[in-house]
């Protein structure tokens, strides 16, 4: 396979390798060997007739920018890892074309209606936590900034769940949310650049609960047989991020592009989500036994229409609340 | 002399200059093509806090790291003992780690749940709380006062043994040995090591963030990647990268300004002992020592009791990333020494050498980042800047670590020609003849130091690829931290224990090499 991958990657530039390539853009942690990427290329190939060919790019919005960078020159025909908080700004740039028919059997949390953004999966932001030492668990923002608890959090300028934070509180608090930060400034040991080192830092010890999603807790149930982790449950709701998939409208390959899409929301792509990007799957296919387990929140708060111009004010906020 | 000379000093000037232009096309490059792309946005006030936080954070950890590689350089350059020689290998270690092992390694001992926490805890105190600028300078001072000691190690071991031997016999005292010795040393390799320290610390800032606590510690770097990640505010993104340049010229400027090379003569190169055999003095050496040892080595061994566990889960692909790693190490070792030799020389021919020092150490105050997106924007209409990842991370390598080169090159060489170059002169030494029968003996140990650092700094570096990486290339940093990303901590520190040995590793082969058997 690797031999394959590698001879496969020294024909592409020169176009002769396979009848049709469709280049995909999409984040770090979707193509690596232990993500979905791998076992995605290899059904679409076996029905499509082309190379599937991923591209990673990061995260979310380093993919953004670097289609910025790329402008009319960029090989993507399709980009999938964008998700709600980055969509207006993404539809701003109005290089993406719409989708050539209405999905279908879609089963998010809350309705979805979008010509252009195809989910592909999602997941709710939640603070995970030790169950074996922590015995007293805060259920919501308030109960959280009152409790002497610790929390590793991301910076909002430089990870996408630190912002997906950043913009929960500010649906679940409104004008209220400084106020609320300022609170939980004495609980939050440090803000870290990504998910990565937040996460390594909650499991050596460092704090008592780490942003992350309700779903971390599968993976320590599944891919460690591990049941010593949960996930809070905050009576104001939960942050829910949403996976995009788009197709852009300079590609060459709308027809592939096309296909690829339809195939987003068939059981062969569906399937392979929970254990691998340890994300809910966007239509009603089986999950594994251990995400029935998750904790499911009261309420999914979703920003409508969040726009680059929310997240700059947000973020603001945020900084702010937490200098004083 | 002039027969043989001449071609080969032809040659000098204009490969010195050729070089000099490739590092003025990576310092200048970038930030040109993120203005030509720019379209509206420009630095906000906002950016205040952050600017006076970088310059805070980056002169205070080189002011702390410098002050304490002082009394640690001078122990080991006075005391032979077992096991000198591997702890002065050691202390190119930390300078190698990548931040977030580094960060993990230092939590695991200085952390809320790490080993002075559990101890104090023994004792009804505790948890310790690093966090905020604390944290952030006992990381920059873990990193960097190994580098620091090195760089004043280099300066004290240009002192001939027989003057010691001689400082002893006449039982000179402690007051006239500084002023003799330790002085000009600290005057010669102080400034510089501060000038190095304080460029790395200001464009450090995933470590400042993970220890600083929060949105107070920010520095200018951050507010780069974020222009370019977030926001796509490439005009912000390049006025941020121009202050930098701004403030490392500044630094470089008062650098050299109270820099004076150190003058001992030459020596007949005798082994080094103990000479100075005084109780008190042998005391304080030995607490240095000590102290330094467990300082840098606690957290190193936390890293390697983390990694031996993840071994076991090392992931398929760890192989393929080693060699493409090593393959671009050595590839960009070989540009890094290629080029510091020519600039190096340039240096000392040109007359406007000083200047020519000044704009290199620029190289240190620039944002990989905006290397990175610069060079993307300047390629991207000609060819695939994916196909071109490997080359290209392997060529901004060699020019990052070429400043740290210069500043550990540079000193030996003028040292050669002061103590030698008439010499050679009257012997009609010259050209090739005169590097290798009189040059490449004398700056062996601080050629193969800086080669090593090079070598291991081009192995362990993120900053780049990042920006290129196709998905079936990847390097041993950029699987760990996708490993990382998928929840796989444990296989992350196994492939970040095959990182920082292979570093290191790397590093000691060219350091020890550039010491001999008897350093």
């Amino acid at each position: 396979m690797k031999k394959f991958l590698f001879a496969a990657a020294l024909c592409l530039p020169f176009g002769s390798a396979a009848a049709e390539t469709l280049t995909v853009y999409t984040y770090d942690s979707f193509v690596s060997d232990w993500g979905p990427g791998p076992q995605i290329k290899a059904a679409f190939e076996a029905e499509c007739d082309c190379t599937l060919e991923f591209v990673s790019a990061g995260d979310g919005a380093a993919m953004l920018a670097r289609l910025r960078l790329e402008g009319e020159r960029t090989e993507a025909d399709v980009v999938l890892g964008l998700d709600n908080s980055l969509m207006e700004t993404a539809r701003e740039l109005g290089i993406f074309a719409p989708l050539a028919a209405a999905p279908e059997g879609l089963a998010l949390p809350i309705e979805w209606q979008d010509d252009t953004f195809l989910p592909y999966d999602w997941g709710y932001l939640a603070f995970v936590y030790d169950n074996t030492k922590l015995t007293e668990v805060p259920d919501s923002f308030e109960a959280l900034a009152l409790s002497d608890l610790s929390i590793v959090i991301q910076d909002p300028r430089s990870s996408t769940p630190g912002l997906g934070l950043v913009i929960w509180v500010k649906a679940a608090y409104g004008d209220s949310a400084p106020l609320v930060w300022e609170a939980l400034s004495d609980n939050i040991v440090t803000v870290t650049k990504g998910w990565s080192e937040a996460y390594g830092m909650f499991l050596e010890g460092e704090a008592d609960m780490v942003l992350s999603y309700t779903t971390s807790p599968a993976y320590h149930l599944i891919a460690e047989d591990d049941p010593t982790k949960s996930a809070a449950s905050f009576v104001e709701g939960h942050y829910l991020q949403v996976e995009l998939v788009a197709k852009l409208a300079g590609s060459g390959q709308q027809a592939l592009a096309d296909e690829f899409l339809a195939f987003v929301t068939t059981d062969a792509f569906q399937s392979v989500i929970p254990e691998t990007n340890w994300m809910y799957p966007a239509t009603a296919v089986d999950v594994p036994e251990a995400f029935s387990q998750m904790i499911d929140p009261a309420a999914a708060l979703s920003p409508n229409g969040f726009t680059d111009e929310d997240r700059k004010a947000g973020i603001e906020e945020w900084v702010r609340a937490l200098s004083q | 002399m002039g027969a043989c000379a001449k071609p080969v000093n032809r040659l000098a000037k204009p490969l010195g200059i050729a070089a000099l232009f490739v590092v003025a096309v990576l310092v200048l490059a970038p930030v040109l093509a993120l203005l030509s792309r720019a379209e509206s946005g420009g630095v906000s006030a906002a950016v205040w806090p952050a600017i006076r936080f970088t310059l805070l954070q980056a002169s205070l950890s080189a002011v702390i790291s410098v002050a304490l590689a002082v009394p640690l350089a001078k122990a080991l350059a006075r005391r032979a003992f077992f096991g000198r020689g591997l702890m002065i290998s050691l202390l190119g270690a930390p300078f190698l780690l990548p931040s977030i092992v580094a960060v993990l390694g230092l939590l695991a001992i200085w952390g809320r749940s790490g080993a002075f926490s559990d101890l104090l805890a023994l004792v009804g105190l505790g948890p310790l709380d690093i966090y905020g600028l604390n944290g952030v300078l006992l990381a920059h001072v873990f990193f960097n006062l190994p580098l620091a000691t090195r760089m004043l190690l280099q300066g004290w071991q240009a002192v001939p043994a027989e003057h010691y031997r001689l400082a002893a016999q006449l039982d000179l005292a402690p007051r006239a040995r500084f002023a003799l010795f330790d002085a000009p040393v600290l005057r010669g390799a102080a400034p510089s090591a501060l000038l190095v320290i304080f460029m790395l610390c200001m464009s450090s800032f995933a470590v400042v963030l993970a220890l600083g606590g929060g949105p107070k510690a920010s520095t200018i770097e951050l507010a780069i990647y974020q222009a370019l990640r977030f926001e796509f505010d490439l005009a912000s993104a390049a006025q941020l990268a121009i202050v930098q340049l701004v403030i490392g010229l500044a630094a470089a400027a008062l650098a050299f300004h109270f820099g004076k090379a150190s003058r001992f003569g030459g020596g007949l190169g005798a082994p080094f002992q103990n000479w100075d055999r005084r109780r008190g003095p042998m005391l304080l050496d030995g607490a240095v020592l000590v102290l330094a040892a467990f300082f840098v080595g606690l957290p190193l061994l936390a890293i390697l009791a983390k990694g031996l566990e993840g071994l076991t889960a090392l992931p398929s692909g760890l192989w393929a990333a080693f060699v493409v790693s090593l393959v671009v190490a050595l590839v960009s070792t070989v540009l890094a020494l290629g080029l510091s030799l020519a600039l190096a020389r340039l240096i000392e021919i040109s007359q406007r050498g000083g200047a020519i020092e000044l704009f290199l150490l620029l190289l240190l105050a620039t944002s990989p980042f905006v290397i990175g997106t610069g060079l993307f924007i300047l390629i991207n209409p000609f060819a695939s800047p994916f196909a071109l990842a490997l080359p290209i991370t392997a060529l901004v390598n060699a020019a990052l670590a070429l400043p740290i080169m210069l500043r550990i090159l540079r000193p030996a060489l003028s040292r050669v020609r002061h103590d030698y170059g008439r010499l050679a002169e009257g012997l009609g030494l010259s050209g090739w003849a005169r590097f290798r029968l009189l040059t490449f003996p004398q700056i062996r140990p601080e050629l193969g130091f800086a080669t090593g650092l090079a070598a291991a700094l081009s192995m362990g570096d993120l900053g780049v690829i990042t920006l290129f990486a196709p998905p079936d290339v990847q390097t041993l940093p950029l699987l760990m931290y996708r490993l990382m990303g998928s929840y796989q901590m444990e296989a992350a520190a196994g492939v970040a224990l095959i990182l920082v040995a292979s570093s290191f590793g790397l590093f000691y082969l060219f350091d020890k090499g550039g010491r001999g058997a008897g350093a």
